[in-house]
């Protein structure tokens, strides 16, 4: 067997993985026969084992035989075969994947943490209402990032993209009894789904330029980070602009940081996964995947930096006065991710790159230790007799004493961003259209000549199987 | 004769029609859905024969016997390349709808009318040439009146519906009339396309003629409301009569109008304080998605918009039959508040949000692959088109979240009974989710179904206009 053929195979088994995982999880939630916590936490373990088994023995191959760049192509997963006159076919879907010395490290990561937090969840978890719940997202969130990591055409990309945002904003809304985590659950899937927008809009746009969603038309055949991209430079900043769009909301970049703090509802372990080290770097990991683009212009470029800086910032400011410790961690995560950005904007792949892989674990390692933190503290602080000193930041003696006051408030309110995309997007947005609604109701109540929505006038418990015969 | 002569389609007719005959004789509801459930089954097998009988067995041959043949002289129902898979989707739309109606709402649900229903619609979607327009014409007005007696039945203004419909025959009569049917001119007069062009955004639910839809949904109930919606025969309309014959300007026109209403009923569907509001406008939203990718007329854009045709039918309907449900269960349904009902049924909050994702195009769904067709579609002849496309599914994700949050999570629901999913509501939701995620994960052969059914219209369009397609469409069927 040679030896692209076995890397294909262990490239397969990787991605399987997962799917298997998700399939299982899936189906016995769906029939309602669902597992044992220990079967749950057995199955995803070993699924997670095999998955980071092959993803390890494919960088072994790839390094033993000097290849930087393998590419699995699972061919047209659905194609219209009837070519035009030029030969091309009018539509086709490909499934690829590409192993490369971006998407190794990253998935690599991308196992050792979910089978980390995995066999953490077993334990935190234990005896949970929604275990199973809470295991199914967990696999789809996996599924999701796999897919990402190794996507070689944007579609795919896309597909793993939203995975992401779906197990994200689902498991944050995991505690579902009290009304907070819902809501801020919903107020991140908005988020994402804009961002989510954005990706599919600059598939668009770049399918519209090229005629491919594949990233080796639009990053250049050669193997990251040397890749050329052929596009102009009006394309590389349309597209640039919109990819870098998707990545702010995904990584909480400014000006959508908010979601950040409120997505800490969620369960630690997906809060240490999701948002101290996976998820929050993916839009880092895309600009670090699309960086061919970002060199075409220096504009975008510069873009990206001043974008990274003002994130790192106003992280840096905003969890200096958080008073929870999950909150002032994972705007401590944001710093770096801001950080991590601007490397990238400056043209530091390598650098980005190990940033990124040394952060997750660090972050990741600090939000499972938070719980048990608080305790030590506790029983130092009882010990002592008083509270722990606390030193001040560097920031204090940079900051004249009349502003103090001002940036305090400001970092506390988290740079006011929240509150400025309710009052001047959903906020209008959510008006216009509730009086598009006032217009319908009084139009259909001209037309049917009463009320067109007595219904809202009933009991509103009305119809309840409890109150039928 | 052999067994696929045998005219599966005629029975596929003509038993709900008997069954509705029988049924109405029933006063016992219980006993009146037993027997509509065998006829809708039995009407349900037949349309699936019809259907492989079509496609795998004798590649497309017209079956040897037909009744209609005999009384009529020629054949005006039968199955094409568009309505082979419509048929038996119709079919099963019914045959789901009645088998997960609950116990409680057994009083409520006409298995009479939802037959007589069945039959007219397995009709109306068996016309296959524009020549039995007329038929076609007859058909759809016929199917306007059951919803009428519904309203009535259960004692609701039925003045926005009769005033739309009334509308809707009209124009669609007159613009008729005025069509050169004889082809012996190749451009339409304004005469009769701009009747026909408003008829249709009218019984689509085009903004601003939409009201009637939400009116529709909120006075109905919810099993007659989905099965005269989901099946999307505005649009089956749209593509047998103005398609063939349409100047461009009338498709632009349509497709403007359908994109406003997608990103318009997208944004409504996100505010909605009631859940059948909130499913019209998602209904709304998606249709016109569909009529926008007919509106482009090229070969993948059409292709994208019959496999969103045959997505939306399937994911709407187990979405509507998720909502139907839990109003069964809890009552009329506000997204007001969060009602915390995941824990008395995981299953249904489960497909709730599979279904719902499903139809704006969640991956590894048939949605999924329809959306990317479309998008591609259009943005080979526009790109705003597109970007259009894309702001309109992204309002769509938005809200079906919403309301899975606020009808699911929140403080647990209290009941004196078990809101568990019943057995037949089980069956009935997880056909449907099976079907979307078996499309989403082997999409091809329904796609491929969709590009002949796609490239045999712009081929009819190309013969009754004249008007070569645009640049990449094909004048051959593929085989």
């Amino acid at each position: 067997m040679d030896q692209e053929l076995v890397i294909r195979i262990l490239g397969l088994i990787v991605v399987t993985a997962p799917v298997v995982l998700m399939l299982v999880l899936g189906a016995t939630t769906l029939a309602d026969r669902k597992l044992s916590e220990e079967t749950t936490g057995k199955f995803c373990q070993s699924a997670i084992a095999i998955g980071l088994l092959a993803a390890v023995a494919v960088l072994a191959l790839m390094l033993a035989y000097g290849t930087r760049h393998v590419i699995v192509d699972l061919g047209k997963w659905v194609s219209i075969e009837s070519p035009d006159e030029d030969g091309h076919l009018p539509y086709h879907f490909v499934v690829k994947f590409e192993f490369d010395r971006l998407s190794v490290p990253f998935l690599i990561l991308s196992y050792v943490l979910c089978g980390t937090i995995a066999a953490f969840a077993v334990k935190y978890m234990h005896r949970e209402r929604g275990y199973n719940r809470f295991f199914t997202l967990y696999a789809l969130f996996l599924l999701g990032m796999v897919i990402t990591s190794v996507a070689g055409t944007i579609e795919t990309l896309f597909t793993g993209w939203e995975m992401v945002g779906l197990s994200s904003a689902l498991l944050v809304a995991f505690f579902q009894e009290r009304p907070a985590p819902p809501r801020n659950g919903l107020r991140v899937w908005i988020v994402y789904r804009v961002s989510d927008a954005a990706l599919l809009l600059a598939a668009v746009v770049m399918h519209h330029m090229t005629g491919e969603g594949d990233f080796d038309s639009l990053l250049g055949e050669q193997p990251w980070p040397h890749g050329q991209s052929p596009v102009t430079v009006g394309q590389a900043i349309i597209v640039g602009s919109l990819l870098l769009f998707a990545a702010a909301g995904k990584s909480a970049l400014v000006p959508f940081s908010g979601w950040l703090p409120r997505a800490m509802e969620g369960p630690t372990p997906s809060s240490a996964v999701f948002y101290g080290a996976l998820s929050v770097h993916l839009g880092a990991f895309l600009l670090l995947r699309i960086s061919p683009i970002l060199e075409k212009s220096i504009w975008l470029g510069a873009a990206v930096v001043a974008l990274g800086l003002t994130t790192a910032l106003f992280a840096y400011l905003a969890g200096s006065v958080q008073t929870d410790i999950k909150s002032a961690l994972s705007f401590a995560s944001l710093a770096q991710v801001g950080i991590i950005v601007a490397e990238i904007g400056l043209g530091f792949r390598y650098v980005a790159l190990v940033h990124l892989l040394g952060h997750a674990c660090m972050r990741t390692l600090q939000f499972v230790r938070a719980p048990t933190l608080l305790q030590d503290y506790r029983l130092l602080e009882n010990a002592i007799g008083s509270r722990l000193p606390t030193a001040s930041g560097p920031a204090r003696g940079l900051i004249p004493s009349r502003y103090r006051s001002w940036v305090y408030r400001m970092s506390l309110e988290r740079g006011y961003l929240d509150a400025m995309l309710t009052d001047y997007i959903a906020r209008p947005f959510v008006q216009l259209f509730r009086w598009f609604d006032e217009l319908e109701h009084r139009w259909t109540t001209f037309l049917s000549g009463r009320d067109s929505r007595e219904i809202n006038a009933l009991k509103r418990s009305a119809g309840r199987i409890e109150e039928l015969p | 004769m052999n067994f696929w002569d045998l005219p599966w389609l005629e029975f596929a007719i003509i038993v709900p029609l008997l069954g509705a005959f029988c049924v109405s004789r029933f006063r016992e509801p219980g006993r009146a859905f037993r027997f509509g459930m065998a006829f809708t089954g039995l009407s349900f097998a037949c349309a699936c024969l019809a259907s492989f009988g079509f496609y795998w067995l004798e590649s497309g041959r017209e079956v040897a016997w037909s009744a209609q043949l005999r009384l009529f002289g020629r054949r005006f129902l039968a199955l094409d390349d568009l309505s082979a898979p419509l048929v038996p989707l119709v079919s099963l739309l019914h045959f789901l709808t009645a088998l997960a109606t609950a116990r409680t709402k057994m009083r409520r649900f006409s298995f009479t009318w939802s037959l007589a229903s069945e039959s007219l619609r397995l009709a109306l979607f068996s016309v296959r040439d524009s020549h039995d327009a007329w038929v076609l014409i007859a058909l759809i007005s016929i199917g306007t009146i059951t919803p009428f007696i519904e309203l009535m039945n259960r004692q609701r203004s039925t003045r926005v519906y009769v005033l739309h419909m009334a509308i809707f025959v009209g124009l669609l009569v007159v613009g008729w009339m005025f069509v050169d049917t004889d082809g012996n001119h190749q451009q339409q007069t304004a005469w009769a396309t701009v009747p026909l062009l408003m008829a249709i955004l009218v019984r689509c639910g085009a903004v601003p003629v939409h009201c009637w839809v939400t009116d529709w949904f909120e006075n109905a109930s919810f099993g007659n409301a989905l099965l005269f919606i989901t099946p999307l025969a505005g649009v089956y309309l749209a593509v047998r009569l103005v398609l063939p014959i349409a100047p461009d300007w009338v498709l632009t026109s349509i497709g403007i109008v359908s994109l406003l209403t997608a990103v318009y009923a997208a944004g409504m569907a996100t505010i909605q304080r009631d859940s059948r509001r909130f499913y019209a406008f998602l209904f709304l939203s998606h249709a016109s998605l569909v009529l926008v990718g007919l509106e482009l007329h090229t070969p993948i854009s059409l292709t994208g918009a019959l496999c969103l045709w045959m997505s939306v039918a399937l994911s709407l309907g187990g979405f509507g039959l998720v909502l139907r449900a839990m109003e069964a269960r809890v009552g009329r349904i506000y997204l007001t508040d969060f009602h915390g009902l995941y824990d008395h049924s995981p299953t249904l909050a489960v497909c709730f949000l599979l279904t719902g994702l499903g139809s704006v195009g969640f991956p590894g769904t048939f949605g999924y692959i329809a959306a990317d067709l479309l998008v591609d579609g259009a943005i080979e002849v526009n790109l705003y088109v597109g970007v259009a496309v894309v702001v309109a599914a992204a309002l769509n994700g938005i809200a079906v979240v919403r309301a899975y949050l606020l009808i699911f999570t929140g403080k647990r629901h209290v009941s004196t009974v078990s809101l568990e999913i019943g057995q037949r509501e089980r069956i009935a939701i997880l056909t449907l989710v099976v079907l979307i995620l078996a499309g989403g994960f082997f999409p091809q052969s329904a796609v491929t179904s969709r590009y002949h059914a796609a490239v045999a219209i712009l081929n009819t369009r190309e013969a009754r206009t004249g008007e070569p397609a645009t640049p990449e469409h094909h004048t051959t069927k593929p085989n």
